[in-house]
This record gives structure tokens, C-alpha cells and sequence, in this order.
């Protein structure tokens, strides 16, 4: 699978962008020396990244976040060292941005950066299984209102459809279709489907049916079994 | 093709509400709670029904008082500090006996506090809610799930006992996200409300739905008329489940996500070879007195596991009349108890209970 030199994840809150993120973030750090794995998802304060960020330094990777992050300040404040990422020019950047169009807001700060980098992916993250995004219109709407909140158009779509814990190998083969559908009303390309690690023990015959497979891997919880 | 959908917890009591029957929405934003208002946006307005942003939290308050007294299917939601600017509408609710669904998912406290998830706000829903006497039904979930089957049955008993049924619920579970079934509940029962102002069309004469009574007689009889209906739903109405609880020696009493977090411990514990079990109330008013006063029959330690200071540990106290010593496991402030936390105290419970056999 190719990976461009910034590659951002935006979609629906709740698609699952930042897992996404940071299994991509160790996947760039197996190919490239300098990742930087960038949090702009400032207008949710609940931070995802918390329990990943000792997997992310053992890795080498470098975590970009709000200060704010995982406090009790309730103000979106934006990640200083995100410039970097532009500047620097031999670094890979991975991108968080913040659910729906609100939380894209914060990227168009760093829209002209973007449009200026050589090489750039810009991805939707969708979950067929997210009721508000369980339509090709919806998505086709969700689409649209981020694309002008971050002033930046796609590039791909990502399908990361599922059920969390509870996601079995058909329900991710069962929203291939909708996938195609939506690469096709979008004028989007499929990018990649994503699969959780545990379930695939070998994805070659389900690139026929689901595309570029990019296995997942998930970070634990105490209140879950 | 799975019959699930991905839901944030938020957006399933926003879900489960709309399943009941609830066309009225009235909130103000506040994290963690803001996705039951952003969900409501949303929908609302696709199903003919009215999502309203009030200028407060004590605005949205009165405008459920409002839509409620209309006999329609209302709801406002908040987290700590929004809820207790709600608290004087709470009151009115009640002395107008007007059914009506109020959230409540908690963040630390007292004051602002913080953003993170709490459960100090136990007092507020079940003892301290308003001025005068009276009860909200408070309902506890502990999964997404059951954050919408929590919010679907919230109206039918608001609407039964003509009461406020409060869901309280906490940062956690409103934020984190499982897969739930939207088709465990059929859409919701209309019930007839001859008490609401919907205009007489000259047929009938004049509703009234008030909480001023000139006369203490009649005050007096209309609260003790009221409390009739809290003692039949005290004895109907109680929900709670129970863990390993069978053999146990050592009870954990936990509701809401720490009862999750207990769950996880007693597995340890059982497989150190301690009998640990779980109750778990989902109703915490009323309080499941009769089961833990059971359990308090064949147990020796009970452990209350929450994240306050121990506000709900003198409710376990109370329900098994001091019997046998009720331990303490809090963390507060936004901080989460931990599982191992609760195995130490679980080892701890282990030595009071081998002293006293």
C-alpha cells in the first residue's frame, strides 16, 4: 500500500479515525524513520490517544497533541508542533482530524500547507455500521460539509466498517458493496478496507472482494472484558 | 450483514428516546454530554419533531415543564454543573406530577470541576434533587446498550407514575462507543394523559397543571397522595442484577461503569479462589433494599465501589441495617477506579471475612 508523505483521516465522529491513526502511524514507522503522528482532534476532549501513547514511543514515533489533551480544560487549543510536520520536509505525517465537519475546522488552518506538499492523501473515514453515515447520501453529505469546513478535498476513501469487539469477517465483507457504491457516487478510490489483526489469518483472497486490506490493531480499556 | 449499529453512548439515549416516542428536545451543550443534543439536531427535525437549543440550562428546564404539561413526550439532557441549574425545574416537575425524561451524564465536581467522568452527583439525583418532598425514578446503565433500553423505558414509567425518571449516567459511558441492536424495543406506547392541557375545544372544562396549593390540607394530601405512587413503584419497580452472587462472601456493589470495572475484578478474584460477586443496581431509586438484605443473609463483607467520595456506600449500609461492614473503593475527581484497585480491596474483604469465620 502506498504511503504518501502526509496522510490526513477525517470522517464522521465516531468512524474510528484515531485507532485508524495510530495503527497507521506504527505501519509508516516500519517503512520510514521520522513519523509524526498528529492529534488535531481538539473539539473532542475526551483524547483517544491516551492508550496508545507508551506503544507510540516505543515505536519512535513522534506524538503531536494538545497540551489540553486529557485534562479538564475544555477549550480547543491547537498542537504547536503540528508546523513540523509541513516544515520539515523528510518526515511522514499522520493526521487525526476531529469528527464531522466541526472538527475539520481546525485543519483548514493548515489547508495552504497542505495544498503546497508535493505528496498528500486526504481520507474519509467511514463505518457503514455508524447510523448517521449508514447512507451513500449521508456520506455524500458528511463528504461535502467537511470538504468546506477544512477547505481541502479528498483524495480516498478509507472503509473501516464495524462492530468494535463485536465485528465478525462478514460484516466487514458484507459493507464491501456499499463501499464500491460510495467510491463510485463520491468519485472517491477506495484507499483501503480495514480489519481488525484478529480477524484475518490471511486477507490475500479477500482483496478480490474488499480491496487494499490494512490490518488494525486495538488498545484495551479497563472496563472492558 | 449484522443487525447492530456503532453507537456513541450519547448517541444512544438520544436513539432509545426518539425509539419512545420523543418528538421534544430541549437541551444546552455541556460535555461529556453534548452528542445527545447534537444527535437530537440532527433527527429531530427529519421526524417532525422539535430540537430547541434554550439559552440555558435553566430555560431547557421550563420548556420540558412546558411540553410535558402538553402531555407530549419530552426530554432535556446535561452533565454536573448543567444539571444543577435544573434542579428548581426538577421540583416543579414533580409538584405538577408531569412525567418527563431528564439525562444527567456526570463529570467531577463540586463547581466546574472537570470534564472527566464522576458519579458524585448520586446524592443530587436520588436524595437531594430539588426543594420539598419528593423522587425522581433513577435508572443506571452500564453499557451502550443499555443506555438506550434505559432511555426507551424511561418514558413509559414517566408517563405510568406520572413522575421524572432521571438517567444517570457519566463521562465514560456517554463517550465510549458499542455495537447496539435499535430493534430490541418496539416504537413507543401512546398512553392517555386526560390531565394535559391540549385546549378544550369547548367540550370539557379547563386543565390545570400546577404546584401552588392554597391551602396546607390540600398540599399535604396531594404529597401523600403522591408517595402512594413511589410506594407502589418502590415494590414494582426495582431493577438490579447480580454477579457471581450466589456463593459469595464478599458483595461488591457497583452501578453505572464501575460495574464493569467490578465485573473484571471479580473474575480475578474467583480465579485467586475468592467467592466475590456483584450487585449491581440499575434502578438506585429506588434502591434494591430486599436483594441486598438477602444477600446480607449468606455474604460477610460488602465492598461499595464508586467514583465519589461514598455516596451511595450509606444506601448499602441502610438496606442491610448495618449487619455487615460495607468497605469503601472510591476514586473522584475524574479518576476511574481501576481493577486492580478493587481486587486489593477485594484481598482486604478476604481477611475481614476469614476473621469473623
Amino acid at each position: 500500500m502506498r504511503l504518501a508523505r502526509i496522510t490526513v483521516f477525517a470522517g464522521h465522529f465516531g468512524s474510528g479515525k484515531t485507532s485508524l491513526a495510530i495503527s497507521y502511524a506504527i505501519y509508516a514507522s516500519k517503512q520510514r524513520d521520522k513519523v509524526i503522528l498528529c492529534d488535531l482532534d481538539i473539539i473532542n476532549p475526551y483524547s483517544r490517544m491516551a492508550e496508545a501513547v507508551d506503544a507510540l514511543k516505543e515505536k519512535g514515533i513522534r506524538l503531536v497533541t494538545s497540551c489540553l489533551s486529557n485534562t479538564n480544560v475544555d477549550a480547543p487549543a491547537l498542537p504547536a508542533g503540528t508546523r513540523a510536520l509541513f516544515d520539515v520536509p523528510d518526515t511522514t505525517g499522520i493526521i487525526d482530524v476531529g469528527g464531522d465537519n466541526r472538527g475539520a475546522l481546525a485543519l483548514g488552518r493548515y489547508a495552504s500547507y497542505l495544498q503546497n506538499s508535493a505528496d498528500y492523501e486526504m481520507l474519509l473515514v467511514f463505518n457503514q455500521f455508524r447510523p448517521l453515515t449508514s447512507s451513500i447520501g449521508a456520506l455524500l453529505d458528511m463528504k461535502n460539509e467537511i470538504e468546506t469546513a477544512s477547505q481541502i478535498s479528498f483524495t480516498g476513501l478509507v472503509n473501516n466498517s464495524n462492530l468494535m469487539e463485536e465485528t465478525k469477517l462478514a460484516d466487514v465483507v458484507s459493507s464491501g458493496n456499499f463501499a464500491l457504491k460510495a467510491s463510485e457516487k463520491l468519485a472517491l478510490p477506495l484507499k483501503m478496507t480495514v480489519l481488525e489483526r484478529r480477524l484475518v489469518p490471511s486477507q490475500a483472497h479477500l482483496e478480490k472482494i474488499l480491496g487494499d486490506i490494512f490490518l488494525l490493531d486495538l488498545f484495551k480499556s479497563p472496563w472492558k472484558p | 450483514m449484522a443487525n447492530k449499529v456503532l453507537m456513541k453512548g450519547n448517541e444512544a439515549i438520544a436513539e432509545g428516546a426518539i425509539l419512545a416516542g420523543c418528538r421534544h428536545y430541549f437541551g444546552y451543550p455541556i460535555t461529556p454530554q453534548t452528542e445527545i443534543a447534537a444527535y437530537m439536531a440532527k433527527k429531530l427535525p427529519k421526524i417532525q419533531g422539535t430540537f430547541l437549543q434554550a439559552e440555558s440550562e435553566v430555560a431547557a428546564i421550563n420548556m420540558v415543564i412546558g411540553a410535558a404539561a402538553a402531555g407530549k413526550r419530552a426530554m432535556t439532557s446535561s452533565s454536573s454543573p448543567g444539571f444543577s441549574l435544573k434542579s428548581e425545574g426538577l421540583s416543579y416537575l414533580a409538584g405538577c406530577d408531569l412525567p418527563a425524561v431528564v439525562v444527567n451524564v456526570q463529570r467531577g465536581g463540586p463547581g466546574l470541576g472537570g470534564i472527566q467522568p464522576s458519579q458524585a452527583d448520586y446524592y443530587h439525583a436520588t436524595k437531594s434533587t430539588g426543594h420539598g418532598d419528593f423522587h425522581m425514578l433513577v435508572l443506571a446503565p452500564n453499557s451502550v446498550q443499555e443506555m438506550l433500553d434505559c432511555a426507551f423505558d424511561a418514558f413509559d414509567l414517566a408517563d405510568k407514575y406520572r413522575l421524572t425518571v432521571a438517567i444517570l449516567s457519566d463521562g465514560t459511558l456517554g463517550q465510549m462507543m458499542e455495537p447496539v441492536d435499535t430493534a430490541t424495543k418496539e416504537s413507543g406506547h401512546a398512553i392517555e394523559k386526560p390531565w394535559a392541557l391540549t385546549g378544550t375545544q369547548g367540550k370539557r372544562l379547563p386543565n390545570l397543571v400546577n404546584s401552588l396549593y392554597l391551602m396546607p390540607e390540600e398540599l399535604e394530601a396531594t404529597v401523600i397522595e403522591r408517595y402512594k405512587r413511589y410506594a407502589l413503584l418502590s415494590e414494582k419497580e426495582v431493577r438490579c442484577e447480580e454477579y457471581f452472587t450466589k456463593d459469595a462472601d464478599i458483595v461488591v456493589v457497583a452501578y453505572g461503569i464501575t460495574s464493569r470495572v467490578a465485573q473484571n475484578a471479580i473474575d480475578i478474584a474467583r480465579k485467586e479462589g475468592i467467592k466475590a460477586g456483584l450487585l449491581r443496581p440499575i434502578t438506585l431509586w429506588p434502591f434494591p433494599v430486599k436483594q441486598l438484605m438477602d444477600l446480607a443473609q449468606k455474604a460477610s463483607v460488602f465492598i461499595a465501589a464508586e467514583l465519589s467520595m461514598g455516596q451511595m456506600a450509606g444506601d448499602v449500609e441502610l438496606a442491610i441495617r448495618c449487619q455487615k461492614p460495607v468497605l469503601r473503593c472510591n476514586r473522584t475527581g475524574g479518576m476511574i477506579i481501576t481493577p486492580e484497585e478493587l481486587l486489593q480491596k477485594i484481598r482486604e474483604a478476604t481477611t475481614l471475612h476469614e476473621q469473623t469465620e
